[in-house]
């Protein structure tokens, strides 16, 4: 113990760099300003423009987007309800609420109603039509809502952190322990039906997932390197969020968004069906499949009309919700 | 130029149990305009941590940073934001330390646009800042992060460690993820960028190679304290503490006849949470003795405007160690 013998100094050996001819060599290389800026490109770097176009991250999910033929075709059908749903009035054969003794409930094609008649003689065709614009708006409204303000809740409590983040989410959570169909009913329950509050109980339904998934993206971002680069270079924390947090949350956030569309219309057309929704006669797919229920045995086809709309409409924003996904997570 | 006066970071250890870890544990150090002073250590020494006190982007517990002879944080002084202005960061990971959803060119940009210039402004002096690290801006400006190489990514990160005219640099590790040829063209950079702009650098890093290649002045830290301190030949040549001794023994040899076997130091550093009694270091040091565990050696006193001390009881006559002696 205590003698130098057992450390192993190094004696003195060429090392890898060694001071002097480093020194030697960059001055030689580094005497002007001019070499100074030359000299890196000059490097084997390879600095060659790349194969591919350089695009920008949005114009390359659209690209996949485009060569993505599945996710077109169902985008091309939710487009179809979308675009029926606006012009109802010009594509609906017959007025949606007009009634007729004689005409009740009968089969496809009978008197020129493509898609027979309800039990009050209604065409079904123009009420579905018409029925598309509340479902659809039910679907929408509430997610676009919920992601503006659960969003910015999950945003802000993500990067402030501590004990904001901690009452933000935790008040969330208590959202998050009831079934969402149970809060829904519950809420609308509460408030009586009607489409604004049908419409209220599910934007709660949505605040806290929406909330989270943007919290969680946020407290991601915010760990990485650039965010204190923009500290450092004393950003303010309104700044860092606008031009640093949003961009990167926005992807998960919209990807969550679409995928919640088609629950809220099937949320709002079980809130329809239970009578907590839109209130008759207005058309609306949910509260038609409670009304038509009895009548099951009569017309079984036309009965079931209003759950194949609900069906198809909610399956193809899913497909386009899991086109989309694909499409934007990436790794970059 | 910057001067850290018993700088000291505990983190508290999550359960409430009242104990912290020792990251950053009381350290005083000063660099000199105009020179880089290299700071090495092993992993979880806080090196990483002290960069980020010399920036203020954690708060320290105690201890006071003086820049340009004004202290920074306090009502006299210069305010953090005066010191962000002075004083820039590049970071180890060049991947995180970029924006992946912004075009190059606009990561650049944010330092001088958020110190209020305005957006045209600040893309032309990204340009700027671009040719000036060696990338092409029309080329690589509106490129995103993932579509550059490592070198490059670090190329733009000094780049923006540069846009906002700092007159000191701090570097986390800035070549330690890089290639062997794409570090050489870094630190080559660093070098005629420090020139050219007259920067001083505080330059992190565990690779002593490194270290040699770009210091004037070398800070050993171990376990939160700093261990040695001193002029960069005096350090390599003439160690006189047995932890840089082992670090400086522990790099390969070029030489084939002089092939480490042996590990010149074993084990990990013990835990910072519970740091040794005594010197830090005499867990692990062939050199400990009784003093070494119940006193804690002072850095020795400074002499002359570049000393060269360590803190080690075998170089203080003082301590009662059999060690001392001339090396």
């Amino acid at each position: 113990m205590g003698s130098a013998a057992t450390l192993p100094v190094s004696p003195p050996h060429p090392s890898p760099l060694p001071a002097n001819g480093a020194r030697e060599y960059s001055a030689a290389v580094l005497t002007t300003d001019t070499v100074v800026l030359d000299q890196p490109r000059d490097a084997f770097e390879e600095q060659a423009i790349p194969a591919t176009r350089v695009r920008g991250y949005w114009q390359s999910v659209f690209y996949r987007l485009r060569h993505d033929p599945v996710t077109l075709s169902f985008a091309a059908i939710v487009l179809l309800i979308v675009l029926a749903a606006i012009c109802a009035p010009l594509i609906a054969p017959f007025d949606p609420f007009k009634e007729s003794i004689v005409g009740r409930l009968k089969p496809f094609g009978w008197r020129g109603h493509p898609l027979g008649t309800d039990e009050l003689g209604r065409d079904m065709l123009s009420r579905l039509i018409y029925g598309g614009r509340v479902s659809l708006m039910m679907g929408v409204v509430p997610v676009l809502i919920a992601s503006l303000v659960g969003g910015l809740l999950g945003v802000v409590g993500g990067f402030v952190g501590g004990r904001t983040n901690t009452a933000i989410m935790r008040t969330m959570d208590v959202f998050y322990a009831f079934p969402s169909v149970l809060l829904a009913v519950a809420i609308a329950g509460a408030m009586g039906g009607g489409m604004a509050n049908g419409m209220l109980a599910l934007t709660l339904v949505f605040i806290p997932p929406m909330c989270r998934v943007a919290e969680t993206a946020t407290t991601q971002i915010r760990a990485l390197d650039f965010i204190e680069a923009a500290r450092a270079s004393g950003a303010r924390t309104t700044t860092i969020i606008r031009y640093h947090i949003l961009g990167n949350v926005l992807g998960p956030v919209f990807i969550y968004a679409s995928s919640l569309v088609s629950v809220s219309i099937l949320l709002a057309s079980g809130l329809s069906f239970l009578g907590l929704g839109v209130r008759p006669p207005v058309p609306d797919w949910g509260l038609m499949l409670s009304t038509l229920r009895q009548s099951i045995y009569v017309v079984p086809f036309v009965c079931a009309l209003p759950g194949v709309a609900i069906f198809i409409t909610s399956m193809c924003c899913n497909l386009v919700s899991d086109g989309l996904r694909a499409a934007m997570d990436v790794r970059m | 130029m910057l001067i850290a006066r018993d700088l000291r970071k505990h983190f508290p250890v999550k359960g409430g149990s009242g104990k912290s870890v020792r990251a950053v544990d009381g350290i005083s150090f000063s660099v000199g305009k105009g020179e880089t002073l290299g700071v090495v250590g092993e992993s979880g020494c806080g090196k990483s941590t002290l960069a980020r006190l010399l920036l203020h982007l954690i708060k320290p517990d105690t201890g006071e940073l003086v820049f340009d002879g004004d202290p920074v944080g306090t009502a006299s002084g210069i305010a953090v934001d005066a010191l962000r202005r002075q004083v820039q960061m590049v970071f180890q990971d060049s991947y995180s330390s970029l924006n992946p959803r912004m075009p190059v060119r606009d990561s650049v940009a944010f330092g001088p646009f958020v110190q209020g210039k305005k957006k045209n402004e600040a893309r032309h002096i990204a340009g700027e800042m671009l040719v000036k690290v060696g990338l092409d801006p029309g080329l690589f400006g509106p490129r995103y992060p993932h579509e550059l190489s490592g070198g490059q990514k670090q190329r733009v990160n000094i780049a923006r460690a540069l846009a906002t005219g700092p007159r000191m640099v701090i570097l986390d590790e800035p070549v330690s993820a890089l290639d062997k040829s794409v570090e050489a063209q870094v630190l080559n950079l660093l070098r005629a960028l420090k020139r050219q702009f007259k920067l001083t650098y505080v330059f992190i890093s565990h690779d002593l190679n490194v270290v040699q290649y770009i210091s004037d002045r070398v800070l050993v830290m171990y376990l939160g304290r700093v261990v040695e301190i001193g002029p960069i030949e005096a350090i390599f040549e003439r160690p006189l503490h047995p932890y840089t001794r082992a670090l400086l023994a522990s790099r390969p040899s070029m030489n084939p006849a002089q092939r480490i076997e042996e590990p010149p130091i074993t084990g990990d550093p013990p835990n910072p949470i519970d740091p040794p009694s005594g010197c830090r270091f005499h867990t692990r040091c062939p050199f400990a003795e009784k003093v070494c565990e119940t006193t804690d050696p002072a850095l020795g006193p400074s002499q002359g405007p570049q000393p060269h001390i360590a803190a080690c009881h075998m170089r203080d006559p003082l301590s009662g160690h059999s060690g001392y002696g001339p090396l």
